[in-house]
């Protein structure tokens, strides 16, 4: 099934859900609204036959809103193709459903996109930090995180 | 009167235990000897290398990704250097030559890194031997590390749009006679292990998972294809003139330590059979692609023209722009699928930068894998799980 098969079939079952389909460097990119992630990624797996989730997680775009993008990388291992998932979540409400349920992969995958970008993942199994200390405090993937840590004097050298 | 009671005990193994291969804690709740839940806690070896690399040039992340699977530093390079001139629109752009000493320097790394998995494995299920063998080996993949690019193990050899020195006079030679002698050293290893009665009591049936439950968890790589799925990037999805060489995709359908053991040693065997073609596919010719823009100009050029010295300091100071978008490139690293999803805002520096490593998604697997089971099995299944905490913690 060729690429444009694959929206044109999801765009079938889920119109008002599609927003963008972006096509760069000859990979789809898909962004679909974060309230029925869980029925597009079923239907992703079980109609469309994208059984791995190869890579889950997140951009933040300060200074955009929606401020941040959670990444689904999918792939089929019948017909060895890729394709790509993404669903905007806004900063005031940093929360989307999880995936853990379709793929079991993605248990610590989002648990990871928790613990270093701050996105909530909501019925999670297991809430907890995963890289990071559990009392640690922020989450350092953000854009306004700074890359020396937090309570220290910015690095005077250069970054690069 | 003695009262029975039936008490799990909870127990602590790692981070600093020799068989974690590095520093993974797990917690472990017994009864008896039967682990009833496995809890891995990583994390130990945190150093940020994401955060890190949104900071740095395109070029200046290379140097970071070797420090992630460090028993494998080529093959992060090489998957990479491909994101980068993918996202670039270069793919199509890399010479021959530049392409064939990839998946030369990609095969030697994967020996390196099954290497090191059957010493350790061997050596933590008790065959001391093995150990000392592969390291005799692997000795010689550190030594033409050195010679390529000067380290034994960061290597940072490749470059965006191709490599960062040819390979030195005389170093052909010496890697088709490993290459050549490799067959017989694997039969070896194998000598040693696949008859022995305590190898197989310690492999067969042991952390066994069925390929519907690796999928789901996301195992890939070696792990996958001895569950039964038959299916590896290198062929597949192929990526650096992958195409162009014959090879056998090992299967096996047991799904477990043992079968495991018997697909990565066929994949050595097949690993020194790609070296072999790469050698032969050699031919003289440029190692760098034709665009000015993302790579450094000859030395000689730097040193003798003030356009060349120019060229070279903006490369250098500024890095390259990449057109604002976003690629995944996975490559069929040794321990699975490695990906790269890079987002560029159209700077010189990635805007995000996300790894897949194997090895992070592969230990999800171990609850399932050990629970139910006894503890000395947790060594073997950590074991043929090869994991490598850099990569995991990043």
């Amino acid at each position: 099934m060729s690429d444009q098969a694959i929206v044109d079939k999801l765009k079938g079952k889920f119109s008002s859900e599609v927003v963008d389909v972006v096509e760069f460097r000859g990979e789809t990119t898909i962004t679909v609204k974060k309230e029925r992630i869980v029925d597009v990624c079923t239907f992703m797996r079980d109609q469309c036959g994208f059984n791995l989730l190869c890579d889950l997680c997140s951009v933040d775009y300060l200074g955009r809103s929606p401020r941040f993008m959670v990444v689904y990388n999918l792939y089929n291992i019948t017909t060895k193709e890729r394709i790509r998932l993404k669903a905007p979540v806004e900063e005031a409400d940093a929360r989307i459903d999880t995936v853990s349920g379709v793929w079991g992969t993605a248990n610590w995958m989002e648990r990871e996109c928790w613990d270093l970008m701050g996105i909530t993942f909501n019925d999670h199994p297991d809430p907890r930090r995963i890289l990071m200390p559990a009392d640690w405090e922020g989450h350092p993937l953000r854009k306004d995180y700074p890359v020396q840590g937090p309570d220290r004097e910015p690095y005077q050298g250069r970054v690069s | 009167m003695a009262v029975n009671t039936t008490e799990t005990m909870t127990i602590n193994m790692g981070p600093q235990h020799p068989s974690t291969h590095g520093v993974l804690q797990l917690i472990l709740e017994l009864d008896g000897e039967v682990v009833r839940k496995a809890t891995p806690h990583i994390g130990y070896l945190h150093r940020g290398v994401e955060k890190l690399s949104e900071h740095r040039t395109y070029h200046q992340v290379i140097p970071l990704t070797d420090r992630l699977d460090y028993l494998a530093p080529m093959s992060n390079n090489l998957g990479y250097v491909l994101a980068v001139e993918k996202l670039l629109g270069i793919t199509e752009q890399i010479p021959e030559r530049a392409k064939v000493i990839r998946v030369l320097m990609a095969e030697l790394t994967r020996l390196k890194s099954h290497l090191v998995w059957l010493a350790t494995h061997a050596l933590d299920i008790g065959a001391m031997t093995v150990f000392l063998y592969c390291f005799r080996e692997r000795e010689v993949i550190t030594d033409i590390y050195e010679r390529v690019s000067g380290a034994r193990m960061t290597s940072n050899y490749f470059r965006v749009g191709g490599l960062s020195a040819d390979l030195p006079e005389g170093l052909e030679q010496m890697i088709r006679e490993f290459a050549e002698s490799m067959p017989a050293h694997i039969d070896e290893y194998e000598g040693l292990l696949t008859g022995n009665r305590i190898w197989q009591k310690r492999t067969i049936g042991v952390g066994t998972i069925t390929a519907e439950a690796a999928i789901d968890i996301g195992i890939t790589g070696p792990g996958l294809r001895a569950s039964g799925v038959d299916w590896d990037l290198r062929r597949d999805n192929p990526y650096s003139g992958y195409e162009d060489y014959q090879f056998e995709v090992p299967v096996r359908t047991e799904g477990d330590t043992f079968a495991r053991y018997k697909v990565r040693l066929d994949e050595m065997r097949q690993a020194s059979r790609i070296i072999l073609q790469a050698l032969d596919k050699l031919q003289p010719g440029p190692i760098l692609a034709d665009c000015p823009k993302v790579v450094l100009p000859p030395k000689a050029d730097v040193v003798n023209t003030i356009e060349g010295l120019i060229h070279h300091f903006k490369i250098i100071t500024e890095g390259f722009k990449v057109e604002s978008g976003e690629v995944y490139q996975g490559i069929e690293a040794p321990k699975g699928e490695l990906g790269y999803y890079l987002v560029s805002d159209g700077s010189s520096r990635p805007y995000r930068m996300k790894v897949r490593p194997p090895s992070f998604i592969n230990l999800q697997g171990l609850p399932q894998m050990v629970e139910g089971r006894l503890l000395a099995d947790v060594i073997a299944v950590i074991g043929t799980l090869d994991i490598v905490l850099g990569e995991i913690d990043r």
